[in-house]
């Protein structure tokens, strides 16, 4: 799409600045060279005009994108403490291996990960498709749907999980309805990250309105001629509907194991900034802050910050690499 | 759920010639009746929420239900000054905060969209991959040195280390957002204005933003509920107890009386999140589309 962008503005002043044919007369090479003048000044000031636009951008990405990347890549080699700092080689590195804390992070990251996106995809999913199918009130049912996912990453959100999920809490309450005595969720080490996955699962409204999007694109004549075909209700959705979703489930997979490992409110509001019961909710970001911001170890805290860069970006890279397997784009499009 | 299996997973053309009007009336009813089902689950802690801040203390604890036996309209006042200021200040601080947000993302992630979009300079293809990458990179590898630098410029415990990166478009995923818009306007527009001799500035200002209305209000939107939500920065940036926002309140509150005192917990978590409610309720429409086409919340 860019590509055909710039492919048809370049092939204007190309083709107005140099006529096909050289007309057979002498002044031809005169009025050539005043309109490519002219096609110089305007592309020079239009290169200017492009650099005032994008220069609050430029400015931010040195500053306070590229510059900090490089200078975090650098601190994780030191052992830097606000203010001063030496270099120390791979001792933050090392030191990882040797670290409980941190391999209980990574643990902690990857099963919250692992578990609720998957989850969270599923659901998403299976409500898209539910919906698509153009009831009375869809778009009441996925404004419902749709709200806790806008509203899932504030700090009310996580307070009322904690008290929702606590000892006396509303589900314990429920419960107790039946009979059943439930246990501290948020407070119990085997528990505790179970809660943020569901927190996790329950924010699935805005793939679903990815997936919703998706499912608009899926011509209705590929459904008819299934049907021709005689294709049952899972049939049309295993050998239609899936298939042809499978670009837009790689993209919210991609996007959401990429936005799961960075989750931080939650777990530091749950768990009151210490990453418990037990370090059993203590995410890689906690970590990262506890070292960074609380303990101004900020050389380790940057190598930890790499380690979650190289985490999410080797995740990320499988997940491109397996989607050969399962991604179907379209032969013709 | 078991239901779902049944259904025919396509949208528009739906014959109901094969089956008879009742049992798909029934069927109809089944699905209505499931997903009312599933919707409650998935908001009855927030009804819940809501009805638990007029609640008195023991009954938060005891009863599921949704109706108070009183209503307890102290939890509000309680909550309201239960902190060091009163909670309008903490509102005020977030305000000030959105305000500085939005109108930074509105001027700096535009500019920036309409050189991508309309103008050619060198190496644009490149920038443009570089900008897409910033969106995906994650704050934690970036915010240590971006501290370090705030520091040193005495900007920690101010605004600005939350202001100004929005005025320099570091909100990467808006440029895109805005680069799809621009693409999507007839460029003939562009060239009309410059043939009535509109500069590039003109026809940014003129043409191109009054067309963007739909692209700026969802930019706009996200950007005050992202602001508004934020909890990671503002706590790295702001430890003075004067600039405390909402969300840095709250998380004070529950540390401090919080465990004590649940109904005016929920009081002022129900107050942080009406604005969101609110634009919820007003403006979906730019919410949806702008999930919709580009595919990030």
């Amino acid at each position: 799409m860019s590509d055909n962008d710039v492919a048809v503005v370049r092939s204007k002043p190309r083709s107005s600045g140099a006529p096909p044919g050289p007309p057979a007369g002498a002044p031809a090479p005169r009025p050539e060279r005043a309109r490519r003048g002219i096609g110089n000044t305007i592309r020079s000031r239009e290169r200017w005009a492009a650099l005032s636009f994008m220069s609050p951008w430029l400015i931010g990405l040195l500053a306070i994108t590229v510059g900090p990347m490089v200078a975090s890549f650098y601190l994780s080699f030191t052992d830097y403490s606000l203010g001063y700092g030496e270099w120390v080689g791979m001792e933050n590195y090392q030191r990882m291996f040797d670290d409980p804390r941190l391999a209980q992070s990574v643990k902690v990251t990857a099963i919250y990960t692992f578990v609720s996106v998957p989850l969270q995809l599923g659901a998403a999913l299976l409500l898209a498709i539910v919906l698509d199918r153009g009831l009375r009130g869809m778009s009441f049912y996925r404004s419902i749907f749709y709200l806790p996912s806008l509203l899932g990453a504030s700090v009310a959100i996580a307070i009322m999980w904690r008290q929702v999920f606590g000892t006396e809490g509303l589900v314990n309450q429920l419960l107790a309805l039946f009979g059943i005595q439930g246990e501290g969720w948020v407070s119990h080490p085997d528990y505790a990250l179970g809660t943020l996955i569901l927190l996790h699962v329950w924010t699935f409204g805005s793939p679903m309105i990815i997936f919703l999007a998706g499912l608009r694109q899926i011509p209705t004549m590929y459904y008819e001629a299934a049907k021709v075909d005689g294709a049952g209700v899972m049939r049309r959705f295993v050998s239609v509907t899936l298939p042809l979703l499978t670009p837009i489930i790689f993209f919210n997979l991609v996007l959401q194991i990429i936005n799961s490992f960075q989750s931080f409110t939650q777990a530091f509001i749950v768990s009151s900034g210490k990453g418990g019961p037990a370090d059993s909710t203590l995410f890689l970001t906690l970590y990262l802050y506890d070292q960074g911001f609380t303990q101004f170890n900020m050389g380790y805290a940057s190598a930890i910050a790499w380690l979650l860069l190289a985490i999410i970006a080797i995740f990320t890279a499988l997940n491109f690499l397996m989607s050969k397997f399962w991604v179907f784009y379209g032969d013709n499009d | 759920m078991a239901t779902t299996t049944k259904t025919r997973p396509q949208a528009p053309a739906r014959r109901s010639s094969e089956r008879s009007a009742v049992s798909g009336g029934l069927k109809r009813f089944v699905f209505h009746l499931v997903l009312i089902i599933a919707g409650l689950v998935m908001i009855y802690p927030l009804l819940w929420m809501l009805s638990a801040s007029f609640k008195p203390l023991d009954e938060i604890f005891s009863d599921p239900g949704l109706i108070p036996s009183t209503w307890e309209w102290s939890n509000y006042s309680e909550g309201w000054n239960a902190l060091p200021h009163p909670f309008e200040k903490y509102i005020f601080n977030s305000m000030i905060l959105v305000a500085g947000s939005i109108v930074g993302n509105l001027v700096s992630c535009s500019m920036a969209a309409y050189a991508f979009a309309r103008l050619r300079f060198p190496m644009r293809g490149m920038l443009f991959a570089v900008m897409l990458g910033t969106i995906m990179l994650p704050i934690h590898v970036v915010i240590i040195p971006q501290y370090i630098l705030f520091n040193n410029l005495g900007w920690v415990d101010t605004f600005w280390p939350l202001i100004v990166p929005k005025l320099l478009a570091t909100d990467a995923f808006f440029v895109f957002l805005m680069v799809q818009f621009i693409r999507g306007l007839p460029r003939e527009l562009d060239e009309a204005a410059s043939i009535d001799g509109c500069g590039y500035w003109g026809t940014y200002l003129r043409i191109i933003m009054p067309l963007c209305m739909p692209a700026l209000a969802t930019t706009a939107i996200f950007t005050f509920i992202w602001t508004w939500n934020d909890f990671y920065s503002q706590l790295i940036y702001l430890r003075d107890v004067d600039l405390q926002t909402v969300p840095l309140a709250l998380r004070l509150f529950m540390d401090s009386t919080g465990t004590t005192n649940w109904g005016a917990l929920f009081a002022m978590s129900i107050v942080a999140l009406g604005p969101i409610f609110g634009f919820f309720l007003a403006g979906q429409r730019y919410l949806v589309r702008g999930i919709a086409t580009t595919g990030i919340k």
